[in-house]
């Protein structure tokens, strides 16, 4: 069964710019070397300054060549390029040919070999944006998404070639559209969204692209393009690849440099601040700093680059939270979260879903009732202060700030890098605060912490693994008392609400039985062993404990509990 | 003296508060800089102006006294609020509009700010969460644009620096930007500058110390000598410091000069208020009276409500600031509340220090 949400949301928007030779992201790619060439230069730049030694420099250079070579020899990727082995043996015999040289000569090699990788780097992070191949992968996707949505819902010959439901159907846009659109067109936007499945990226891309925006570029797990369908869908819709095996200094410098200067050019960019998809389910509380300092950077850059008085283009932060009632990857996730929780294991980042498993749950997030909501936030400046529809920072009194003062000290723009280090941190704790606040709950996300929440109650002597390891005969909920939590807890949520503290989906609201059946027949809705269920005597059961902990860690932070 | 000549190009620095504390502040801070002095009585700035002096304080030939807060916050991109707890968060509200981003504020004030729901007050509230008690740090931050945020803590009996004795402070601030600034602007050969990022922490030693010095000032009107002081400075130590991480401090900001630098000389001077405070009581003197009785309010006094309320919030073991406040305001005698801690059944010296 299926609720239905309001339809007036999921309008039609126009592009912003007309022709994709306006997008920023174009223009980065038409100037590709160029830019890629600067990266190289100002990374280079930054890493001589903190190793102004040779010796310095040379073993970092060291320390890099080792690295490379130890992954090489232990984790090889089907993407990695079929050269690297010589380039690095090349490097390591010109290091070793240094020992011999007088200081001055080792100076110079020592630079050369810097630049050489680092450049190497840039390329190979380097986004490959084609205007024809966004078009092609974009109409592909519409075509076929068109097919899947028509073919399987009608059940009538002909329903096919139908375009009676569109994408728009499946997936709700709900916030701040409007703003998000002014501020594209206003300054750069730097795009936040959680994080919880490989499928985001491309949901944002058909977002960002169904809301009339230009294409953003975003960094993508090199990981993800091992799976060929993933790597030209990310190619075209001009992603850059992040490398997370590579920990040497060289790299992340280059890459942290690529996103800095990127977003500093205007390039609208998607970062994914909790670093990596959520293990636990929970919303992301704790964000990685790096990506976020880069574009604080930027911003100073912007206005340290520009005389006073003229204007300077913004960065606008805004964050999105994305609402599944089902995540692809749920029980892996949480086995990994778990294990690691449990004994600090190492867990190697792997996949198990190729393309054919991602084919097999598009196919069925098609055909059943599952609908996925992405919430736009209010945009943001670089500090966290809210701003308004043309971009003007505002503060709490609704009065217009200039965000330039934050980098001033004595009447002039300066760098400081440990006070970007606290702007840092304000904007994430700003960030993770509006992740709660836009959050929008689910049925599937009400039951499944109600169920589990009710669980913990039961057996209030277990921690979390003894409560998973629960005996099956003691794994079943009787209907009334889960209908009443369920309705204590909806009722508090709608308090939240009031209070600005959280969002529903409409279709959490109506009769309690109803919300509770929408809940239980999506929570999870994929899965093997469905988390939640309702038996034969119409009691609540679970088939998978550990993956009703990930869908009900979704609601955790709130102080539900103790309306349970 | 280190003053060194006064360019022009300087914006001058501003002081809000012309308490003691702000009035000797200022001096110090116009050894290096023009000070614009802000009193809100209009009457106290004409006095300045006509007498160079306040509150007995001779005041500098560079400190400015005026009664608009717009002129400070224009002039000035760094400025010292220093008015009591009580009445900070509303002297921030009017400052607050011209407020910028540039601007640094560097506060002297050591005392909590409360926030509590309607009807109640901090005598009938039942319940008191750190979402109702907040520092200065955080009032400013609540009510204005400042980001640059910093606070002034340590053994700083304005007496004494007046007069020139050898003393130091800390600056507490996240921005080493501020504590630089700060440290620039206030070090001379007799104040000595130390920085310390744990902003909250400073902030809460600063505070607490003042529960303590209360009860000092007891012991000490009590006729008792120093090794009774010395069990109330060490015990209190332990007490602030629990009290402190409850409310979101780190253990270290207690051991240094806002902690235990202030709190031994607190504990040890009839200069301070709050010791006076605690002498009086233990004289037999009631609350009221003594209150009625005090020129600036001693910040002490709300300072144990709010710490014993919290402590039966997080559950926080803090038997001397639970006496104090039995003592304050439920009529227990001092002798009674000595008897009943000397009894308290606690003997384990130093347990905060594992990690």
């Amino acid at each position: 069964m299926e609720v239905v949400e309001k339809k007036n949301k999921n309008k039609r928007y126009k592009p912003i710019l007309e022709g994709i030779p306006d997008w920023p992201v174009y223009q980065l790619s038409k100037n590709r070397k160029e830019f890629i060439e600067e990266v190289a230069q100002k990374t280079f730049s930054q890493i001589k300054k903190n190793r102004p030694t040779t010796k310095q420099l040379i073993d970092e250079i060291q320390a890099t060549v080792y690295r490379e070579q130890q992954r090489m020899k232990r984790n090889r990727w089907r993407v990695d390029a079929a050269d690297e082995p010589k380039f690095w043996a090349t490097i390591k015999d010109e290091l070793v040919a240094l020992s011999s040289k007088t200081p001055e000569e080792s100076q110079a090699k020592a630079d050369e070999l810097l630049y050489r990788i680092v450049f190497r780097y840039a390329n190979e992070i380097a986004g490959n944006f084609k205007a024809s191949s966004y078009r092609v992968t974009r109409e592909i996707v519409k075509f076929w998404f068109a097919r899947l949505l028509n073919g399987a819902r009608v059940k009538k010959f002909g329903a096919f070639f139908r375009n009676r439901y569109s994408l728009r159907d499946k997936i709700h846009i709900v916030g701040k559209v409007g703003q998000l659109r002014k501020l594209a067109k206003e300054g750069t936007v730097v795009m936040v969204p959680t994080h919880f499945s490989n499928l985001d990226s491309i949901l944002i891309g058909w977002i960002i692209h169904s809301l009339g925006l230009p294409a953003f570029i975003y960094g993508a797990g090199l990981n993800l393009f091992n799976i060929k369908i993933f790597a030209y869908f990310m190619n075209s819709l001009g992603a850059y690849k992040v490398d997370r095996r590579k920990k040497n200094v060289p790299y992340l410098e280059t890459l942290k440099f690529y996103s800095m200067l990127a977003v500093q050019k205007g390039a609208h960019s998607i970062f994914f601040p909790g670093g990596t998809r959520s293990r636990s389910g929970k919303l992301e509380t704790q964000l990685k700093l790096g990506l976020l300092s880069s574009t604080i950077e930027a911003q100073r850059n912007l206005y340290l680059d520009t005389p006073e008085g003229q204007p300077v283009r913004k960065i606008f932060i805004v964050p999105v939270t994305l609402n599944y009632h089902f995540v692809l990857e749920a029980p892996d996730l949480i086995d990994e979260y778990l294990s690691s929780k449990g004994q600090d294991r190492y867990l190697p980042e792997q996949d198990k879903y190729g393309s054919f498993q991602l084919l097999r749950f598009l196919f069925k997030f098609f055909t059943k009732g599952s609908n996925i909501s992405v919430s736009i936030g209010p945009g943001l400046d670089v500090i966290g202060n809210y701003v308004d529809d043309g971009g003007n920072s505002l503060d709490a009194h609704q009065r217009v700030i200039d965000t330039r003062d934050y980098f001033i000290s004595d009447g002039a723009v300066t760098i400081d890098k440990q006070r970007e280090d606290e702007y840092t941190r304000m904007l994430s704790q700003k960030i993770v605060s509006e992740y709660h606040r836009i959050n929008r709950v689910f049925g599937s996300h009400l039951v499944a912490f109600v169920a589990f929440e009710l669980w913990q109650k039961k057996h209030p002597n277990l921690d979390l693994f003894g409560l998973l390891r629960l005996p099956e005969e003691d794994q079943e909920l009787s209907y009334e008392e889960f209908r009443a939590s369920c309705k204590r807890v909806r009722k508090e949520i709608y308090r939240l609400r009031e209070e600005n503290k959280i969002y529903y989906a409409t279709h959490l609201t109506g009769k309690i039985d109803l919300v509770i059946r929408h809940g239980l027949d999506n929570v999870g809705i994929f899965h093997l062993n469905r988390p939640l269920l309702m038996n034969k005597e119409g009691n609540i059961i679970t088939k998978d404990f550990s993956t009703l902990y990930y869908y009900h860690n979704r609601l955790a932070g709130y102080d539900l509990e103790k309306f349970v | 003296m280190t003053s060194r000549s006064l360019s022009d190009k300087d914006k001058p620095v501003g002081v809000i508060g012309a308490g003691n504390f702000g009035s000797v502040i200022a001096n110090l801070l116009a050894q290096h800089r023009k000070v614009l002095l802000y009193a809100r009585d209009p009457k106290v700035v004409a006095h300045i102006l006509e007498k160079k002096e306040n509150r007995g304080y001779k005041m500098h030939e560079h400190i400015v006294p005026t009664n608009d807060l717009a002129s400070v916050a224009e002039a000035c991109d760094i400025i010292f609020p220093i008015v009591p707890s009580a009445h900070f968060r509303s002297m921030m509200r009017e400052l607050s509009p011209y407020l910028h981003p540039y601007h640094l504020l560097i506060h002297g004030t050591k005392g909590f700010d409360l926030t509590l729901p309607q009807n109640e007050t901090i005598a009938t509230i039942k319940e008191l969460n750190r979402s109702m008690v907040k520092t200065m740090s955080e009032v400013i931050s609540e009510e204005s644009v400042v980001a640059r945020v910093g606070c002034l803590a340590g053994p700083n009996l304005a007496r004494e620096l007046a007069e020139g004795h050898p003393a130091a402070t800390v600056i507490a601030s996240h921005f080493n930007e501020v504590i630089n600034v700060g440290k620039k602007l206030l070090r001379s050969d007799h104040f000595q500058v130390y920085g310390n990022n744990d902003l909250v922490g400073v902030e809460l030693a600063g505070v607490l110390k003042n529960v303590i010095a209360i009860a000092a000032g007891a012991l000490s009107g009590m006729g008792y000598g120093e090794n009774a002081k010395g069990l109330l400075i060490s015990r209190g130590m332990v007490e602030m410091v629990y009290l402190g991480r409850a409310l979101g401090g780190n253990t270290k900001a207690f051991l240094g000069i806002a902690g235990i630098g202030d709190l031994a000389t607190t504990c040890n001077s009839s200069l301070s208020r709050n010791f006076h405070v605690g002498y009086r009581l233990a004289q037999g003197e009631t609350l009221q009276d003594i209150t009625s009785s005090m020129d600036e309010i001693a910040e002490g006094i709300n300072t144990v409500q709010i710490a014993k309320k919290c402590a039966d919030y997080y559950k926080v073991r803090a038997p001397i600031t639970k006496t104090l406040y039995h003592v304050l305001f439920e009529e227990m005698t001092v002798k009674k509340a000595l008897e009943y801690l000397m009894r308290y059944p606690l003997n384990v010296d130093i347990d905060f220090l594992v990690e």
